[in-house]
This record gives structure tokens, C-alpha cells and sequence, in this order.
């Protein structure tokens, strides 16, 4: 059953990412382009994504396991700390330059031509290298 | 072009409603890096897990829908990436440093973080837009690489 949800909810992140164009990194930069020409839409994907997350929280806050009783996310973190900072400062340097986050770099393997395979090989390997490093898990 | 952002509020929607049902069903934060990471990191256990499928799923989906958009001679989808190869590799490895040691990307700080009003989540989403804005703005507008 977990993984049947797991398959749905991966497809339907996809068809959301595919429909609204996430997965073309023009548009992603035009978003990002505030000094150019700047493209709206993402903004519509994060307001959209985001209202039927807020209703899930806080139908999420008022029970203690999940419809299938499964055990529900600890409260949020609430340290800021250095990785935090320096991860994101790295992230959106990443994002600007190529136009693409780990979701569409996903969703695109199967279109995105050699081009998408090698950074996601490149973003794979920096992932598991960061892994390697901190070698615990304190998620 | 306004039909843009029409579909960008129905893709939107698609993307928190998937993220609603892995919280509400399985108890889970979608967030792509995070599942990623940890289905590479895990491969000798069972291989096609749960992480396994959501990334089947993920890619799937998308390219079934590419192939009836090649079918039908409508559109088909291009992610216009760049062919530059110092380009690929040095942000490759930047998202995927980045996410991992902030633990989060645009879908788990993003649209997940945020929703749930986390401080992590939203100071994390304002230093990435306002690195990507200054990365664009330096690289498209003043060097014009990108």
C-alpha cells in the first residue's frame, strides 16, 4: 500500500512539475530574472502547491497518526544553524546557473537528453559525497 | 502569456495535492532531495522501497505524458538545459551539495516548509531565491553566460 501511494504521489509531483513547466529551466530563470525579464509563473506553482499543503498540515496537527496510521512528521526544526545557510547559499547558486532544483531533474530523465543526464549524475554524486562527509544520519 | 500561468496554478495545485496525501496517507515530507539521497544512499536493502517507487513514479509520469504529446503532434516538453559541461557539472554538484546540507529543496523547504509556517523552511527558501536571483542576474545579466 506504501509504495502504491508512493508511485501515485511521485507520478502526480511530476504531472504537476511537467504541466506547469518546471521542468523547462527557461522558465525557472525567468522566474529568477527579476533584473531581466522577469517571468511569473513560478510563482503561481509555489502559491498553488502551497495552499493544499496548508490545509494538509493542519488537518496533519489535529491527529496523531495518518489516515493509514502511519506515524506523522516531529515538529519542525526550529535551529538555524550553519549547514542550513550554506546549503541553501549553495543550492540557489546551483539553481540559478542551471535552472533546474532535484524535483525537475528527476522529472525530466526521460526528456532531457544527455544534457539532464549528466547533472543529475553530477547532483547525485554531490549528494552522496555530502553523505560520505557528515556520515550520520541526524535528520 | 497568461495561459502560463493557468497552468502553472493547475501544475501547483497537482504538486501540494501530492505532497498532501504522502503527509495525510504515509506520514511523510515530500521532499524530492531527501528522498533521492536516501534511496542512493540505501540500495543494498530493498531495492525498489518506497523512495524507490515515488521516483519511478516521478519519471514515469512525465515521460508518458511527453510521449502523447510527441503522439498527437501537440507539445512536447523542453527543458532547454544548457550543453555547457563545466556549466552541468559545477551546478550538479552545487544542488546536490547544497540540498543535502540544508537537508531540503524546493519541494521539502519549499512547498512543505513553508506551508507548515517552519523557520528552516522559510529562511532556507529566501537565501536560495535571493542566491538564484543574484547567480541569474550576475551570470544572464552582467557576464551573460547564461
Amino acid at each position: 500500500m506504501q509504495k502504491i501511494i508512493a508511485f501515485t504521489v511521485g507520478g502526480l509531483f511530476g504531472v504537476g512539475l511537467y504541466i506547469s513547466q518546471m521542468t523547462n529551466t527557461l522558465k525557472v530563470q525567468g522566474w529568477l530574472d527579476v533584473f531581466g525579464e522577469w517571468d511569473p509563473t513560478l510563482t503561481f506553482v509555489m502559491g498553488g502547491a502551497i495552499i493544499p499543503m496548508v490545509v494538509a498540515w493542519w488537518v496533519a496537527d489535529k491527529r496523531t497518526k495518518s489516515f493509514l496510521g502511519e506515524n506523522l512528521p516531529p515538529p519542525a526544526k526550529t535551529e538555524i544553524n550553519k549547514p542550513l545557510i550554506v546549503g541553501s547559499i549553495c543550492f540557489g547558486a546551483g539553481w540559478g546557473l542551471s535552472g533546474l532544483c532535484p524535483g525537475p531533474a528527476i522529472a525530466s530523465l526521460s526528456f532531457g537528453g544527455l544534457s539532464g543526464i549528466i547533472f543529475f549524475i553530477s547532483m547525485l554524486t554531490g549528494m552522496l559525497a555530502v553523505s560520505r562527509l557528515t556520515n550520520k544520519d541526524n535528520y | 502569456m497568461p495561459i502560463d500561468w493557468v497552468n502553472g496554478l493547475i501544475g501547483g495545485l497537482l504538486i501540494g495535492c501530492a505532497g498532501a496525501i504522502y503527509l495525510l496517507m504515509s506520514g511523510k515530507v515530500m521532499g524530492a532531495s531527501g528522498i533521492l539521497s536516501k534511496f542512493a544512499e540505501n540500495p543494498n536493502k530493498e531495492f525498489l522501497n518506497e523512495r524507490g517507487f515515488f521516483l519511478i513514479g516521478l519519471i514515469c509520469f512525465p515521460a508518458f505524458l511527453n510521449i502523447l504529446g510527441l503522439l498527437s503532434n501537440a507539445i512536447t516538453a523542453q527543458t532547454n538545459l544548457t550543453n555547457s559541461l563545466p556549466i552541468l557539472i559545477i551546478s550538479g554538484l552545487l544542488v546536490g551539495v547544497g540540498t543535502r546540507l540544508a537537508k531540503g529543496c524546493t519541494s521539502g523547504h519549499g512547498v512543505c516548509g513553508i506551508s507548515r509556517f517552519s523557520p528552516r523552511g522559510i529562511i532556507a527558501t529566501v537565501v536560495f531565491v535571493c542566491v538564484g536571483v543574484a547567480t541569474v542576474a550576475i551570470f544572464r545579466q552582467i557576464l551573460g553566460i547564461i
